[in-house]
């Protein structure tokens, strides 16, 4: 639990700390995936450098239709923000279900979507939602669609150099239904799955639904058939039924990849069933 | 004649006082090991095996020397000669591997110590521990005792092929006889997972050496100081008066610190070859791979009955995963659920064969219950199972057979002495808490809407206070000094070493009561063999049980001198003393203690045949062990569609005699509900094929956590023991030998309409649902 010796830095600024970054620094941005990492001396960066400090990457700013968050607001910040909890409910429902509250005062959103761990929460809320993660570089910005960023596990469309600086999503129609639903695992708090659902509804039918994915593969992903089954009448637990075909699932000691194709139907029915009762 | 109106102190014992102990642990001020820091002081870090079984080909320290700040490396070579860490377990051809401190030729579990690094400060030592090069011809490994018993399995240690440390046999009554009589009898394999204690500080020390005196003071984090002393002092040739242990606070032990481990040798080796102070602490992954586990078992039972449910006879073989070599007291914890075998009941007849494996893992040795949660486990699946094949209700089947009240002292087939008991009245009290008539009914109503809810209950026994000593490994008795200053004051050094129990509250209310002072002039000392009189330790639920009465017996002796010094200052023959107060029956004047103290030690005028000062000490021997019960009745759903487990209810009747402070009794059945059901749902070590620990984490090891509990409505009967003068019994261990049992009661009852009869521990929501699967559609999912 004695990491190796390492630089830290804490710049003020995005171009400073892009500069420390560019020159190999690792970011670190609420530290709840690296320190453990480092302690157990499975991740050895010669330098650190801390985003907490910088007062540009501290945000919740509602623009245009959009929400924009920036990298360095924590979970609880989400969780608790009027703005979100109003606008994006499913953010701020999926936020609180993250670890436990020391974790949800210290992680950040840029920290959570960057790691890319399999199983983390935000990741499934953030493809049903179809959010935008902004990247930037020394010398690059570009925003990426959250189904281009997860690429695989732990692996992301950044390049080296690069951070995740502002997550966008949209300002939600007021009668979106949406719920997210996770089954946890006791030890570590992740996701074993999670499922993250947004429907609106129209005379009676599904006219929207999107569903999002965590803890049951290698990357969160949109669930297209379960969507399609929804959208063109089918009934919630047979559209469910179809959220883990022809994917690849997870196997550890907690859940076999069996039982967790069978979680993800019964999470995806109790998700999408929740998001129903909310529409209106 | 008026008497004078003194007044009466009220009684401290009975009361829910909040403890002495809280303050400087809320506030992070209490001192543990880590907190210490010693000039000159150097950190010590052990390199360990990342193999389960192989060959040390070579062990490269030269890049490691060579780093700036460090100061020695030793590898097993070094410690050779040293003596190895005892095992002080004795069972007939008991096979007993040399435990060296570091590893020798070969590694016999990941985790195994193979040489130590000491530099300037951690960071390095550690930097350097990873720079040690150790080439390993990997071996077979084998971490399951059943497959080690497999012909053909990899022997652990190769003069061992059969992977067999011991075999022990015992049998009472004639059970031939019963089970030739039985009408009915029922088997069933039973597990008790491997468990990891995971107390919240892990182990640690720092060894400082006076080379004028030749002295070695040991600050540990250890349950038993002054056993640590002597068995180091044996260890290192050094004299035992010369070696000074200390345990600081310690962070919990649940049995884990009930050891003398080669980390504690080790270190203190290297402060006497280094002359510094050398700290050495236990990461967490170290304690998960390196402190002695828990549990380990694979019991077979069989028991014998009559169709009215009359229990004849109990056969048991149970299988000990021992892991690679012997701790402190491994191979004796399965003996002990032998002798706990008959449970709360009558039945005279019992059969048992328990065979200890070596498994290349680490060593397993008492955990919270040491060999009874195992038995109680056992036996009351054992007795739910026999209730369904009979179809009666389990309830009615254990008032059928408990000891009756007037049966007891009550010998067992074991060869036990049931001291007291009235084993009906907690199960009745927890049936009428949560209206057990009322609740089968909900439950019939609650499976007509498919619903899956259970009614668990369990009625355990437990062998306490350890103990007689011809029955323990070390002495089972136990110590106290009791010292009243000149001021008055008074200070209690207790042999007992408590870590989170609570005694420095509890023994001040006793001595309160008993001498009659102010709860608040008692300090109550321990942990340090350089202050305490020799003393056994904390383990076993034996403090209060044990020490207490030590304590009690000392107040008595020194009351005696008090007395003395009273009459004479009262000028009287003819003196009493309650209350504070030495008073003479005649005049009705009266003396207190702080005026008796004061002349006891001025010493200007002396009793007869009285020396000066006011203190006294007091060796008590238990003349039997104390054996307290209770009834835990859990109410559980489960959902069919996840396999998850909701708690609806949890109700725990203990009986541990008398009650000396219920909160602190309160606390301590909590905490070991909390890890009773800790095993029943959640926690397991694993071992992969290779002797991996796979769950080495608290990533993936799921310890029990507030918010994962149920609200426990805890609750007593009172039977206090005829065994020592405060009645009292026992109540560490109670919380977690009820639980598991019950836990699992409910939820096989909330699934016994589909047939199911058992379910191993952990109930993990995926074993519940492949069970569910598994009898629904008869597909093995």
């Amino acid at each position: 639990m004695i990491p190796q010796q390492f630089e830290y830095s804490a710049p003020k600024s995005l171009a400073e700390a892009l500069a420390l970054i560019a020159d190999g620094g690792k970011p670190l941005s609420g530290g709840m995936s690296l320190i453990p990492m480092m302690k157990l001396r499975l991740a050895a960066p010669d330098r650190v450098v801390d985003l907490a400090r910088i007062a540009e990457l501290s945000y919740i700013r509602e623009q245009a239709g959009s929400i924009h968050i920036g990298a360095t607001t924590t979970h609880h910040e989400v969780e608790s923000s009027a703005v979100i909890r109003a606008k994006c409910p499913l953010l701020a429902e999926t936020a609180s279900f993250i670890g436990d509250v020391q974790v949800r005062n210290l992680g950040t959103i840029g920290g959570s979507v960057a790691h890319a761990d399999p199983s983390a929460d935000y990741p499934a809320a953030l493809q049903a939602l179809e959010a935008k993660i902004v990247i930037k570089g020394a010398a690059s910005e570009r925003t990426v669609s959250a189904d281009d960023f997860f690429v695989d596990t732990f692996t992301t469309a950044l390049e080296p150099g690069e951070i995740v600086t502002e997550v966008i999503v949209p300002v939600e129609a007021a009668s979106t239904g949406t719920s997210y639903q996770k089954l946890l695992q006791p030890a570590s708090g992740f996701a074993i799955v999670g499922v993250a659902a947004r429907i609106q509804k129209s005379g009676g039918k599904i006219t929207l639904a999107r569903v999002g994915v965590t803890g049951l593969s290698n990357r969160a992903f949109r669930a297209a058939a379960t969507e399609q089954a929804l959208t063109s009448g089918t009934a919630v637990q047979a559209a469910a039924d179809v959220v883990a075909q022809a994917i690849d699932a997870n196997s550890d000691l907690y859940a076999s990849a069996e039982f967790r194709a069978h979680l993800a139907a019964v999470y995806a029915a109790r998700a999408i069933d929740a998001a129903i009762r909310r529409t209106s | 004649m008026a008497t004078p109106s003194i007044t009466k102190l009220e009684p401290f014992i009975g009361k829910r006082i909040r403890r002495k102990e809280d303050p400087r642990l809320i506030t992070g001020t209490a001192t543990y090991v880590d907190d210490l820091q010693l000039p000159g002081m150097h950190f010590a870090v052990v390199v360990r095996s990342p193999h389960g079984a192989a060959r040390i080909k070579s062990v490269d320290i030269a890049a490691a020397a060579a780093m700036k700040g460090v100061a020695m490396v030793l590898t097993g070579r070094d410690v050779a000669d040293l003596a190895c860490v005892p095992c002080g377990a004795s069972l007939p051809g008991l096979r007993v591997p040399e435990h060296r401190l570091l590893a020798q030729d070969r590694v016999y579990y990941v985790g195994h110590p193979v040489a130590v690094v000491v530099a300037t400060d951690r960071y390095i030592a550690k930097d350097a521990a990873e720079a040690v090069e150790v080439d390993y011809e990997v071996l077979q490994a084998v971490a399951d005792p059943e497959k080690a018993l497999a012909p053909g399995a990899p022997a652990v240690h190769p003069q061992w092929p059969d992977n067999t440390a011991f075999t022990f046999h015992q049998e009472g009554g004639d059970i031939e006889k019963a089970f030739a009589e039985a009408d009915v009898v029922v088997k069933q394999r039973i597990t008790s997972q491997r468990l990891i204690p995971s107390p919240l500080e892990t182990r640690g020390c720092v060894a400082q050496w006076h080379a004028a005196e030749k002295s070695l003071t040991l600050h540990t984090s250890t349950q038993v100081p002054h056993l640590v002393r002597s068995l180091l002092a044996q260890m290192l040739g050094l004299d035992e008066n010369r070696v000074r242990v200390v345990a600081p606070e310690v962070g919990g032990g649940f049995g884990c610190k009930l050891n003398l481990y080669a980390e504690e040798a080790l270190t203190s080796h290297v402060a006497m070859k280094l002359g510094k102070p050398i700290k050495w602490i236990e990461s967490r992954r170290e304690n998960f791979l390196t402190t002695i586990h828990g549990r380990g078992h694979v019991d077979y039972y069989e028991v014998a009955a009559k169709k009215d449910g009359t229990i004849l006879g109990i056969k048991v073989k149970i299988i000990q995963d021992l892991g690679s070599y012997h701790q402190l007291l491994g191979p004796a914890i399965p003996t002990l659920s032998v002798l706990m075998i008959p449970g709360l009941y009558r039945a005279k007849s019992m059969c048992a064969d328990v065979v200890g494996v070596f498994t290349n893992c680490v060593p397993t040795d008492a955990y919270r219950g040491a060999g009874r949660p195992e038995a109680t486990h056992g036996i009351e699946r054992m007795v739910d199972i026999l209730a369904a094949e009979l179809k009666m209700d389990p309830a009615e089947l254990r008032l059928k057979n408990f000891v009756r009240n007037e049966e007891f002292p009550f010998p067992t087939a074991t060869g036990l002495i049931y001291d007291t008991g009235d084993y009906a009245a907690p199960l009745r009290k927890a049936m009428e808490t949560v209206n057990y008539t009322e609740l089968r009914k909900q439950q019939a109503d609650a499976r007509k809407h498919g619903k899956l809810m259970g009614i668990g209950m369990s009625t355990y026994g437990e062998i306490c206070a350890f103990g007689p000593s011809p029955a323990t490994p070390a002495g089972g008795w136990e110590s106290a000094t009791v010292k009243i200053e000149p001021s008055g004051k008074v200070t209690v050094m207790t042999g007992v070493s408590p870590h989170g129990q609570g005694e420095e509250t509890t023994f001040s209310q006793i001595t309160a009561d008993h001498l009659g002072v102010p709860f608040e002039d008692v300090l109550v000392q321990h942990g340090d063999t350089a202050i305490v009189q020799y003393g056994i330790g904390t383990f076993g639920s034996r403090a209060t049980a044990v020490g207490g009465p030590a304590l009690y017996y000392a107040i008595q002796e020194l009351i005696i001198k008090i007395k003395k010094f009273g009459a004479m200052l009262l000028e009287s023959d003819d003196v009493s003393y309650a209350n504070g107060q030495c008073t003479c029956a005649k005049t009705g004047k009266s003396v207190s203690i702080k005026e008796i103290a004061g002349a006891a030690y001025r010493a200007m005028k002396l009793p007869a045949n009285t020396e000066p000062g006011l203190v006294a000490t007091y060796f008590w021997e238990p003349t039997n062990f104390t054996f307290p019960f209770g009834a835990h009745i859990m109410v559980a759903e489960v959902d069919p569609g996840t396999g998850a487990i909701d708690i609806k209810r949890y109700v725990a009747i203990d009986d541990c005699g008398n009650l000396i402070n219920p909160l602190v009794v309160d606390g301590q059945v909590h905490g070991g509900v909390a890890q009773g059901l800790g095993q029943a749902l959640w926690e397991q070590a694993v071992y992969d094929d290779n002797a991996q620990l796979v769950s080495g984490e608290f990533m993936d090891y799921t310890m029990p956590r507030a918010h994962m509990m149920p609200w426990i409505e805890s609750g007593h009967t009172i039977t206090p023991t005829p065994v020592n003068p405060l009645g009292v019994k026992g109540v560490g261990e109670a919380g977690t030998i009820g639980a598991s049992p019950a836990a699992v009661s409910a939820v096989v009852d909330a699934l016994s309409p589909l047939g199911v009869r058992h379910i191993d521990m952990p109930m993990t929501p995926e074993k519940i649902w492949r069970l569910i699967l598994s009898k629904t559609t008869g597909s093995n999912a």
